[in-house]
């Protein structure tokens, strides 16, 4: 089992790799002189001349590069142009109302989609099952801002449920800080709950297709034991691989929903860069983010074992 | 097998009178059977034989109630289970029913398991779906009953997932959760279809002698007259939904009145070896020496698993001659014709076909070379690119290496003749055909590049036995007329036994035995080729003494 | 062939999918006829009125006409959908064909699509944007790329499953050379699953190009597409909803139709993975 993970682990170094390359040649591969971009169309010479060398444009690539990689190893993920401020400083203010965001969907969706997808598969035909297929390709066709702005002007404007936008650090209690994330996260979770139930009714129906339900079946096992203890189980690792996968669109949600509901998390602070070209405060947050990405996914990885026998290490 | 005289006015465990089943509209018949009557006594094991699509498998489904549910619905007729109405059962008295008084055992252990869930979990199930027991007294049944079944070392087993036990032990799992709560009628479902001949002579021995103890009614359905004569008592026969025969086992295999009984029972190859003419001067077309075919699990980070597939493998066939490879699944056989074919690289020895240095061809060579080898697959369905007419697959190969399209068609049609197609269907698709015709496509398609050497892998094993027999009378007949060497791949020692002129025993990747066909079936000098021998299912039996070629 | 066009008219997904994607290109491609005016014209006395019988859909901040605006904006949202599904699946197919069938090509080509794949596909396109400026080119471009690996994998998986079907072999041993095996054999049986794939990837690039014109990031924000709309109704959201809403309503209801179309031909293209997603 460690020996798994550990290979597992090691097996995550390409993908970063590739990544780190990717992140740093997206600034070389634009068209023109980055420094020149990242300055914007008003700046003086000497702003540019100033930002080149704080990005050590002026040496080879593979100098930047290595050097880039060598201070990435340590952790230090540059320092923002536009604050002055370390990249690690920045996203580490940042990070608590993005986890809290993200946990709460992520929870929020797991809780509603496994059960709304597994009786869709039980019931598949029936109106129950048209039901919550069609709300899943609904919710899944709603852009999540326009989703959000829905919620804001019925839930918060017109009945006044919940505060319009805004957000509170758990220091401040438990109630003010939920209180805030509730709408957003209600936002959120609707693509990943679609998403979710979608995968979950489609193996859970092809499980219930499998030659050993029908030995459950031929055993005498009510419906109930059926349905959880043999077709569920079997369904689980598709179900895990997409919350894994589906980790992306959550991201790509939270910045969105942030924006909306102007809540000061990473979002935000991704919005703000790329309005202010803040070149080592993007490239930082793309690291963090895909690091977290393939974090979770490593962790899902993971946890297959512990559904199914069949995978080794 | 004699069977135990049922004494008039008893009560069977079973008894299914005038029981139809109507198939969805638009099926290629209105009932998938129809007024079907059958009664299994206690202590007897009545086989219900009959080809693909006889509806054998839809009358076990009924009586246990596990029909596809919208699919498939009894529409009249009762099923009796000591009296009581399955069909007029509500759902859950039949639920009750299932696990305790009637159980089934099916053709796929590997899939009839399930895989999430240890051994001893699943056995347990079978006793708490309908009593209660303290989880001492559950794992105590659950071992007894496992040791009943012969499991060898049942406390290890017991925690075992069924992807670490063999085919074998697998279905002695599934025997013994059937018989978790002694029910007095066992459905069987082709229980040994999936497994190697060894093995189901044990399993086969195991139903018997289970049965016999616990005086159980067995429902035993199955395609194969030579496990029929293994294991029954009685006999039904059924045909396209309907049953055309019943009676005494030894009544029917010994004098079968019914014309199809007779014709599948004739249709069964004999186990004696065929006399061959066989040519020793000819002169050889395919020969390997020290062919080794060694897979590497191969990755990064991950350890290296090897599997010898093959290993020091050296045979000869000769133009117009038959070598015939058998072995369990898992011996090396197909890894031997892949090789021959090089749609795998073997690893080590050298094959030569017709002189030339066939394992070694590079790439252009390789391609010109190709054209004197041709293979038969195994499965008729996936051999054939749906998407193109057989026309155009038949046409391939020609056009390929240069002919012209009209003839490359000529070509076709004439060999479309030759396998018994006619001419006109060369411009359908392969799923308007059946499986037997399919396969003698296939193997126009490998006769129109004209090979020296034809290799044939299990090329009758996905066909019913009357159709097997026509593909082995064409294949023959294409050997003898174009003087063709074939190498035949098969696990069916009948088959081998008809077809071949010489055969090569294997066992884990390396021939143990290589002879004339009469010479190692006859005098079988390995330990291995007499076991299996001995395990071929009904060889007491003198079937198809008229043999492939009547 | 013919059952499955017979299959894919009696689905009545693809009925649903297919007319609301018809009325959107229909909205696309007659723009000038359905509105008259000038979408991009400012009329400073009739700012952020509410929708009535003169603007059905009311006017924005600088008193442009919304129902206009929205109109021609379906040109942009269609536009980059059908580019960007195009482009990829191009790019996905010929990539993923060749990992398939070349085995060291096959171990680069996924790690780098692994690695793409771990980069968030908004931020990737956001950080390709903002660099690269804005433009409707950059735009599909950076749409475009994170969606190749998708179609990469699914190419790459038909293919694997392909090459051991004995029709495959069969064909090598008639002689039939790599290039001629993988249009005859292989290449048909990509085509199902990658005209499902495409609309899937149509209808996740439109959301996300509204998303980029939405953060600022987007096609050029004198350009009147959805996405540009409602990232300048942001301002007065809690004065003139309508300024985001009926874009927004526009925007779901063509991603809708596309999905059900996606929906509704994978059930009746290929019955076998119906059950799948």
């Amino acid at each position: 089992m460690i020996g798994f993970a550990a290979r597992r682990l090691l097996a995550t170094v390409p993908v970063m790799a590739v990544v780190a390359v990717f992140v740093f040649l997206l600034l070389h591969l634009g068209p023109g002189d980055p420094a020149t971009v990242i300055a914007g169309d008003y700046a003086k010479p000497e702003d540019i001349a100033r930002i080149r060398a704080q990005l050590g444009l002026d040496r080879p690539l593979y100098v930047q590069f290595g050097s880039w990689l060598w201070r990435l190893a340590q952790g230090d993920l540059g320092v923002s142009i536009f604050s002055n401020l370390p990249v690690a400083q920045l996203i580490g203010q940042r990070l608590e109302p993005t986890l809290a965001l993200s946990a709460l969907t992520l929870t929020f969706a797991v809780l509603v989609a496994v059960p709304l997808g597994t009786v869709a598969a039980w019931t598949a035909g029936s109106w129950i099952d048209r039901g919550v297929m069609a709300f899943a390709v609904v919710g899944f066709s709603v852009p999540v801002f326009v989703l959000g702005y829905a919620l804001i002007y019925g839930l918060a404007l017109k009945l006044a449920l919940f505060p319009v936008q805004g957000y509170v650090g758990l220091a401040e209690g438990l109630w003010p800080f939920l209180h805030r994330l509730i709408l957003p996260s209600l936002t959120l979770s609707v693509v990943y709950i679609a998403l979710i139930a979608r995968i979950t009714r489609a193996s859970v129906l092809d499980v219930l297709g499998e030659d050993y339900i029908r030995t459950a079946h031929a055993k005498g096992l009510t419906e109930r034991a059926v349905l959880v203890r043999h077709a569920l189980r079997n369904a689980a690792v598709p179900i895990v691989t997409v919350i894994g996968i589906g980790f992306a669109l959550l991201i790509g949600g939270v910045v969105v929903t942030e924006s909306v509901f102007n809540i000061p998390g990473l979002g935000r602070l991704t919005v703000d860069a790329v309005l202010r070209r803040d070149y080592p405060v993007i490239q930082g947050i793309i690291l963090v983010f895909s690091a977290a990405y393939v974090l979770v996914n490593l962790v899902i990885d993971i946890l297959y074992t512990v559904f199914d026998p069949r995978i080794r290490y | 097998m004699s069977a135990p005289a049922n004494p008039e006015g008893d009560v069977p465990v079973l008894r299914i009178r005038e029981l139809t089943v109507a198939l969805p509209p638009g099926a290629d018949r209105a009932h998938a059977v129809e007024d079907i009557d059958l009664d299994v006594h206690a202590g007897e094991i009545l086989c219900v034989v009959g080809e693909s699509g006889s509806g054998k498998s839809v009358t076990a489904q009924a009586v246990m109630g596990l029909l596809p549910r919208g699919q498939l619905r009894p529409v009249g007729g009762e099923i009796l289970l000591q009296g009581e109405d399955l069909l007029a059962a509500p759902r859950a008295r039949l639920r009750g029913l299932r696990g305790s008084r009637m159980a089934m055992i099916f053709q796929e252990p590997m899939t009839a398991l399930n895989p999430v869930m240890s051994i001893g979990r699943q056995i347990a199930e079978a006793l708490t779906a309908h009593i209660r027991l303290t989880p001492r007294a559950r794992r105590a049944r659950v071992l007894s009953l496992m040791e009943s079944v012969r499991l060898a070392a049942p406390e290890h087993l017991y925690k075992a997932y069924p992807h670490q036990i063999s085919g074998g032990q697998r279905q002695r799992v599934m025997i013994a959760m059937a018989l978790a709560l002694e029910p007095v009628l066992l459905i069987a479902d082709e229980p040994t279809t999936a497994l190697d001949v060894t093995t189901q002579a044990r399993i086969l021995a195991l139903i018997r002698e289970i049965q016999a103890a616990r005086d159980t009614g067995v429902l035993f359905i199955t395609h194969d007259f030579g496990v029929v004569a293994e294991i029954a008592d009685r006999v039904a026969v059924m045909q396209s939904g309907r049953i055309v025969e019943t009676g005494d086992a030894h009544q029917i295999l010994s004098q079968p009145e019914h014309p199809y009984t007779r014709m599948l029972i004739g249709a069964v190859p004999s186990l004696a070896p065929a006399p061959r003419d066989t040519d020793d001067g000819a002169p050889v077309v395919l020969s390997t020496e020290g062919l080794s075919k060694t897979y590497s699990g191969h990755g990064l980070l991950r350890r290296q698993r090897e599997v010898v597939a093959a290993k020091g493998v050296s045979i000869q066939v000769r133009r117009g001659q038959t070598l015939g490879i058998v072995g369990e699944s898992g011996s090396g056989k197909s890894t031997v014709a892949r090789c021959v074919m090089r749609l795998t690289d073997p690893t080590g020895g050298d094959i030569s076909l017709g002189g030339s240095d066939f394992g070694r061809l590079g790439a252009r060579a390789l391609w010109a070379a190709r054209k004197r080898v041709q293979i038969v697959f195994q499965d008729p369905y996936r051999s054939l690119n749906p998407r193109r007419t057989i026309g155009r697959s038949m046409t391939e190969g020609p056009i390929n290496y240069g002919m012209a399209r009209a003839e490359a068609r000529a070509r076709a049609l004439e060999l479309l003749a030759l396998v018994g197609i006619e001419r006109g269907a060369i411009d359908r698709y392969p799923h308007q055909f059946s499986g037997g015709q399919r396969q003698r496509i296939c193997i126009a398609r490998a006769l129109a590049l004209e090979p020296e050497l034809l290799v044939a892998d299990e090329p009758v094993s996905a066909l019913d036995v009357s159709v097997q027999a026509q593909v082995l009378r064409l294949l023959d007949d294409v050997r003898r007329r174009y003087h063709l060497g074939m190498l035949f791949i098969t696990h069916d020692l009948r088959v081998a036994a008809q077809v071949c002129d010489t055969v090569a025993v294997m066992l884990a990747g390396e021939i143990v035995e290589h002879g004339p066909v009469a010479e190692v079936f006859e005098r079988p000098s390995h330990d291995y080729t007499r076991r299996l021998l001995a395990a071929a299912p009904g060889r007491a039996w003198n079937f198809g003494a008229s043999g492939v070629r009547e | 062939m013919n059952s499955d066009l017979l299959l894919i008219g009696r689905n009545t997904a693809v009925m649903i999918g297919g007319g609301l994607l018809l009325a959107m290109a229909a909205a696309a491609l007659f723009a000038p006829w359905l509105f008259a005016g000038d979408p991009t014209a400012l009329d400073p006395v009739a700012r952020l009125r509410a929708p009535a019988a003169a603007q059905w859909f009311g006017t924005d901040m600088y008193g442009r006409d919304l129902y206009g605006r929205t109109v021609y904006g379906s040109r942009i949202s269609l536009l980059v959908g059908l580019t960007v599904a195009a482009v990829s699946v191009a790019v996905g197919l010929s990539i993923g064909l060749v990992a398939g069938y070349v085995r060291w090509v096959d171990a680069v080509v996924m790690r780098v699509m692994d690695g793409i794949m771990a980069i968030p596909g908004i931020l990737l396109a956001i950080a390709m944007i903002a660099l690269a400026g804005s433009s409707l080119v950059t735009v599909v471009v950076a749409i475009a790329i994170p969606e190749v690996p998708r179609v990469v994998r699914l190419v790459r998986g038909v293919v694997l499953g392909i090459r051991e079907e004995p029709y495959v072999e069969a064909a090598i041993s008639v002689g039939t050379r790599l290039p001629h095996i993988l249009i005859r054999h292989v290449l048909p049986n990509t085509v199902a699953p990658l005209i499902v794939q495409a609309t899937y990837v149509c209808a996740s690039a439109m959301i996300l190009e509204a998303i980029l014109s939405f953060l600022g990031a987007g096609v050029p924000p004198e350009i009147p597409s959805w996405g540009n709309i409602m990232a300048e109704g942001r301002t007065y959201f809690q004065i003139a909803p309508w300024i985001i809403f009926f874009p927004g309503l526009a925007l779901a209801l063509t991603v809708l139709g596309v999905n059900l179309l996606g929906d509704g031909l994978r059930d009746s293209l290929d019955p076998r993975i119906t059950k799948r997603m």
